[in-house]
Parts: C-alpha cells; sequence; structure tokens
C-alpha cells in the first residue's frame, strides 16, 4: 500500500517556483530521501507534506486519502524540525508527552509511552532534565522521541543531522536507521549530504531546481545517473562528448569527440539518436602504461595522459587528460605495495567495462527545453 | 593627532607594569563605588523620605519635618481616616487594574500581529505607536476631552479607563514584541504537528513563553496608570484618584496617610520582585546538573 502520494505537487512563492510538478509515491515502511543542495525545494516540499504550506497546484495522498489543504493537526504526520523546536519552557517529559496529552490519552500510559520512548533513543531517566540543559545530539533525539511516541504513520525529518559535528552524525545515522527498523514507520528524510542519503535510504530522490532529477535506489542513482547533474552531485564522475552511432539490439555504440567509440546497454541512452553525454565512474576505470597494454585492458577504451597523481592512503587518485583536452578522474585502489604508481606525464590507455558506462542527455545551457524533457522522462521512470 | 594617540595606546602595555601607572589604579578602586553610590543614591532617596515620612509625627499640617516616630499612621483607623482618600485610592485601583488588563490583551495581541504577519499598513502601525508616547500628555489630555465633550460622553471613571487603555497600549505592544520578535515560530508549527489546534497551541507554547513579556508590561502599565495626573484631570469630571486627590490636598497639607499608603504600594512591588527573583533562584538549584553526552 503506498504510504504518500504526491500528483502534481507545485509551490510558487511570489517570485519563484521553489517546487515544480513533483510526482512521487512512497511504500509503507520506506525509508526515502530527498537529496538535493541548499535551496532546491527540500524543505518546502516536506513543509507541504506536513500541512505547514498550503500547495499552489497538485494533490498530497496520505495512506489514500486526500490530505492536500488539511491543516498540520489533522494529519497522521509527525516533524522532526531542521532546528528540532523543542519546547524550552518544558522539561524532556513534558516535551515528548505534548502530542499524546493532545490525544487525551491516559495519564498513566503516557508516562509509560514516554518512557519507553526514551528506552528507544538511547535517553534513559532524563525525563526531569530542561532542553537547555542537553547537548545538541541529546534533543536531536528528543525531538525524535517527541514525534515518534505519537506513532505516526509517516515521519517527517528535515536535516534532523545537521547541526551535529561529524562523528555523531555518524553515529546518528546508524541510530536512525536502527529505530526505524525497531518502529517500523515510513521515514522521509532530507539532506544535502549524499553519502548520508546513501547509507541510510531504501531509496532517494535527487531534487534540484524544485524538480527531481533521478528516483531510484542509492546503487541505481549513483550507478546509472540519469542526468547530468545527478551524475555530478553523488560522488566524481567523468563525462565524455559523444554522438549515437548505432543500436544494435541490447548494445548501443557510441562515437566519443576524442575519437574513440565506446559500447553501453542500449536500455541505458535517453535517446536513440544524436548528441549525448558518455559517463564512467572514477573507480570504475582501469589504468595502464599506453606502451605496456595487455589483455586486462576492457572494452571501452581511450588514450590519455597523466596530469598528476594524488596518493591518498586507501587509493590513489589520476588526474588525466584526453586528447580533446577533457578531464578524466581515475581511482585505483592500493592493493599492495606491489601496485606500481603511474608518474605525471605518462601516456596511458583507460578502459571500462560497457557495463559501466552510463549515459545522460547533453542540455544546451541556454535551454531549458532539454531539462524540461529529462524531468519528464524522471517522472515516467518512477 | 591620531597618530599620537595611537602611538601612547601601543605603548602603553609596556607601562603597565611600571610605578606611576599605581596611583592612578587606586584612584579607579574607590572612585566606580562611590559613583554607582551616587547613582543609587539619587533613585532610592526620593522613596526613602516617603516611607520614612510616612512614621513621622507632624503636630501641624504640614508633615515636611522630622518631629517624632510613629507607627499610628498605620493603624487602619487612622490609615483610613479621610473617605474621599479611601474613594480616590479605591478608583485609582479599579482604573489602574481594569485599564492594565484591556490593555495589556490589546496590546499583545498587536504585538503579535506585527511580529507574525506581513500586513499593509504594518510599518505605519509600527510607528503610529509611538505616537501616544511621544506626545505631551497635556496635549493627549485636552484631545481626549474634547472628543468626550464632541461626542457627548459623560465624564467619570469610565472616561478615566479609556484614557488610560488609550496610552497604555504603546507601552504593552513594545514591551511585548522585544519577547515576541525573538520567538521561533517553528514552535507553533511543532505545536500544530503533534495535534494541537491553533487555540491550544496559542495557550500551551506561544502564551507561557512570551507571559514574562505580557506580566512585564503588565506592571509596567499598572504603575504608568496608577500615578498618571495629566491625561486624568482633564477626563476625570467629578471622579477622583490619588494623584488628583494628592495634588487638591498639596495646598492645605498632604497627610501622612498618603505616604503610608504609598509605601503599601511600593512594598507590594517589591515583595513581587523578591518573590520571583527567589523563585528564579529556587528552579535554577533544582535543576540537575548538565550533563554531556
Ligand atoms: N516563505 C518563503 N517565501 C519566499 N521564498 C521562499 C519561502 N520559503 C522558501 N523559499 C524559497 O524557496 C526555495 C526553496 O527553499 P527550501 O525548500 O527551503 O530549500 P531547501 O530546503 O532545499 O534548502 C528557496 O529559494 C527559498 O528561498
Ligand atoms: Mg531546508
Amino acid at each position: 500500500m503506498p504510504d504518500i502520494r504526491l500528483e502534481g505537487l507545485t509551490k510558487e512563492f511570489k517570485e519563484m517556483v521553489a517546487v515544480d510538478h513533483i510526482d512521487l509515491t512512497i511504500e509503507e515502511g520506506e525509508f526515502f530521501s530527498l537529496l538535493g543542495p541548499s535551496g532546491c525545494g527540500k524543505t518546502t516540499t516536506l513543509r507541504m507534506i506536513g500541512g505547514f504550506e498550503d500547495p499552489t497546484e497538485g494533490h498530497i495522498y496520505l495512506g489514500g486519502s486526500e490530505v492536500t489543504g488539511l491543516p498540520p493537526y489533522k494529519r497522521n504526520v509527525n516533524t522532526v524540525f531542521q532546528s528540532y523546536a523543542l519546547f524550552p519552557h518544558l522539561n524532556v517529559h513534558d516535551n515528548v508527552a505534548y502530542g499524546l496529552k493532545r490525544k487525551k490519552v491516559a495519564g498513566d500510559e503516557i508516562k509509560s509511552r514516554v518512557h519507553e520512548m526514551l528506552d528507544i533513543v538511547d535517553l534513559p531517566g532524563y525525563e526531569q532534565r530542561r532542553i537547555n540543559q542537553l547537548s545538541g545530539g541529546q534533543q536531536q533525539r528528543v525531538a525524535l522521541a517527541r514525534a515518534l511516541v505519537n506513532r505516526p504513520a509517516l515521519l517527517l525529518l528535515d536535516e534532523p543531522l545537521g547541526a551535529l559535528d561529524l562523528k555523531l552524525r555518524k553515529t546518528m545515522q546508524l541510530e536512525l536507521k536502527r529505530i526505524q527498523g525497531d518502529v517500523g514507520i515510513t521515514f522521509v528524510y532530507v539532506t544535502h549530504d549524499q553519502e548520508e542519503a546513501m547509507t541510510m535510504s531504501n531509496r532517494i530522490a535527487v531534487m534540484n531546481a524544485g524538480h527531481f532529477e533521478q528516483v531510484g535506489a542509492p546503487q541505481d542513482v549513483y550507478e546509472l545517473p540519469a542526468t547530468e547533474f545527478v551524475s555530478g552531485f553523488l560522488g566524481a564522475s567523468n563525462l565524455l562528448e559523444g554522438e549515437i552511432e548505432s543500436v544494435n539490439g541490447p548494445t548501443a555504440k557510441v562515437a566519443l569527440e576524442l575519437g574513440a567509440t565506446v559500447a553501453l546497454p542500449a536500455d541505458r541512452l535517453p535517446t536513440r539518436q544524436g548528441r549525448i553525454g558518455i559517463g564512467v565512474r572514477p573507480e570504475k576505470i582501469h589504468i595502464q602504461d599506453a606502451s605496456a597494454a595487455d589483455a586486462s585492458s576492457r572494452a571501452n577504451a581511450i588514450e590519455a595522459m597523466v596530469r598528476m597523481s594524488t596518493y591518498t592512503g586507501v587509493s590513489t587518485s589520476y588526474e588525466c587528460r584526453t586528447s580533446d583536452g577533457s578531464p578524466v578522474v581515475v581511482y585505483v585502489q592500493n592493493l599492495g605495495s606491489s601496485s606500481v604508481s603511474i608518474g605525471a606525464g605518462t601516456r596511458v590507455r583507460l578502459s571500462w567495462d560497457p557495463e559501466h558506462t552510463f549515459a545522460v542527455k547533453r542540455v544546451a545551457k541556454a535551454e531549458d527545453d532539454g531539462d524540461k524533457t529529462a524531468t519528464a522522462m524522471e517522472g515516467a521512470r518512477t | 593627532m591620531a597618530t599620537t594617540t595611537e602611538r601612547i595606546a601601543r605603548r602603553e602595555p609596556i607601562d603597565a607594569t611600571a610605578p606611576p601607572q599605581k596611583p592612578r589604579k587606586r584612584r579607579k578602586e574607590w572612585l566606580l563605588p562611590a559613583y554607582t553610590g551616587l547613582v543609587i543614591a539619587y533613585l532610592f532617596v526620593p522613596i526613602a523620605i516617603m516611607i520614612l515620612f510616612g512614621f513621622n509625627n507632624p503636630a501641624g499640617r504640614y508633615n515636611f519635618q522630622w518631629e517624632g516616630f510613629t507607627l499610628k499612621w498605620y493603624n487602619p483607623t487612622t490609615l483610613l481616616e479621610y473617605e474621599d482618600l479611601n474613594d480616590a485610592l479605591i478608583n485609582s485601583l479599579t482604573v489602574a487594574i481594569v485599564s492594565t488588563l484591556i490593555a495589556t490583551a490589546l496590546g499583545t495581541l498587536i504585538a503579535l500581529a506585527l511580529t507574525r504577519h506581513r500586513f499593509r499598513g504594518r510599518s505605519s502601525l509600527n510607528l503610529g505607536l509611538f505616537l501616544p508616547m511621544a506626545s505631551p500628555e497635556v496635549v493627549l489630555g485636552v484631545s481626549l476631552l474634547a472628543l468626550f465633550v464632541s461626542i457627548n460622553v459623560p465624564l467619570g471613571l469610565v472616561t478615566i479607563i479609556i484614557a488610560h487603555i488609550m496610552f497604555s497600549i504603546s507601552f504593552v505592544v513594545v514591551t511585548v514584541k522585544a519577547r515576541t520578535s525573538g520567538f521561533d515560530h517553528n514552535l507553533e508549527d511543532a505545536a500544530g504537528d503533534l495535534g494541537a489546534d491553533p487555540w491550544t497551541a496559542f495557550w500551551t507554547v506561544t502564551f507561557p513563553l512570551i507571559f514574562p513579556g505580557i506580566l512585564a508590561a503588565g506592571l509596567l502599565v499598572f504603575a504608568l496608570s496608577i500615578d498618571d495626573y495629566v491625561i486624568t484631570s482633564f477626563n476625570a469630571g467629578g471622579a477622583t484618584t490619588i494623584p488628583l486627590w494628592v495634588y487638591g490636598a498639596s495646598r492645605i497639607g498632604v497627610p501622612p496617610q498618603v505616604n503610608v499608603m504609598g509605601t503599601l504600594l511600593f512594598s507590594l512591588g517589591l515583595l513581587y520582585v523578591i518573590v520571583s527573583l527567589w523563585r528564579g533562584r529556587k528552579a535554577e538549584a533544582l535543576a540537575p546538573p548538565v550533563g554531556k553526552g
């Protein structure tokens, strides 16, 4: 059963469109992330689902029934706010109990449910503490407990770990994931941190300028980015210009601008003909001295020159330049002392599997048109 | 000029350990406490005099010279000797309480509206609110009188209350706004998110958090109301309040009862301050030590 459905959801502020016709379905029990740069409309989307902002257009369904236009207190949804928004005049117990009191739950039950929830978020015995006596991480947990204790159908989290330091953030990521598993509630999680989204989510929607660029499982979004934006936002990637040469059954061939021809599965092509961008992740590329190229070379290959090599411990990264000047980055894992580093100025052969090749639509920068087509296609994919 | 000063300023730390610096430091040691003491005396001497002359035992009508200690003015029968003074006290308290309640409620609502919403006329309202505070009281008093007379409102307690509400609202708005403008509106969203309708959210979250501001505003306008003379005198008609009575009596000598009533009102305020300070301390002491983790 779908838990949330958004249909053509749009929010226009006076001078700008913050959220632009998004369609989305989230299944029950999913850990779903909205990922995108600051200002792309994540918070606005979440606020519309929570009922704090009325959409300009579109519909919101929760658990099958339409809630568009309902005030927040009539929706079975709870939110963990970006700034926590804990009530400073109430202690931890009263903060967590606030929602239960509004529902007129009996006093004894409130007490035991608050107690149980504080155990779950690992703050046992903190009932009487005042909010300003808590550290950031503890406040974050109280905010989580205050929302979860109401057993909502859906929990919305707006960058809940944004204010924490890196180490605490890592711990809380695992904690959140564990808690979500324990309570089995659907989470919609907003973040601008791609690593966080990838480690925590079942599915990710990559958002940019008010629309969804791509929706999918973390592996799919990372391995097969559908747009140039996604390929650049989730980790490093290499993009090369090319033109579709032929589509032969399951395999397509693309002639790269720099001369070589590469193969890739045909179903990854955004169009059947014309110019496209060919992409490959840096860790998927095999690098060899061009003069010593041997059978370990992969099917898609190009020639390049190493500009710089950087040793980072676990891996070595090579910054290369192709004959037409495009930069290509390669990561090579350090497997042992035997792996010999390739120095700057060396001519190399870069190769990778057709399986690891993805294609994105080339967007002429001035034209908005192609962008919209890409979005529509993403909608279809969802 | 500037360079010389700068050079001196730069050199000063080096001289700080040198002997010539010492006398200057000693002079500073008594200068600040003495100055502070004088300012405090300036603030409190009039009040002390008022309290002191409530214990005076003057022979004649004039209570200006110390003529011996007595507690007789604190005896309820002597204290309430002048019936017209008692009436004036009751009038003053009625006016102050009613106008404080109404002005505080209205002013708080205005302050909330000003900080929460952007509406047309918001900035002119913001500016307009300062007008009653900035205009001379005589002007306000005369204009109100003209208004009441022209629309045939009989002067009396009601017109005094209306006048006091009018000049109190601005003070309430300014005081409460200091509290509401720092208010995190996410808290109201959070209350709504947790199932509180706007009414409940206001009384369980917004109101408790801005209450200190409302209370401060209430105390301020209560004090303004109870001692207002100028505006009241224009709009009182036959009614008398304490300031009007005292002014009338001053020509024939203000009786010590007035000092005693003043002292009692002052003690009430003092008691409130002490209790709230004490409760603040207790809350701090009760709080368990801050934990990290
Ligand atoms: N109340 C508002 N009035 C006007 N513009 C707004 C308002 N809220 C958000 N915006 C604008 O909408 C865009 C998206 O904002 P937001 O959803 O907060 O982004 P994100 O959470 O992804 O950083 C931003 O450009 C922001 O300036
Ligand atoms: Mg945001």
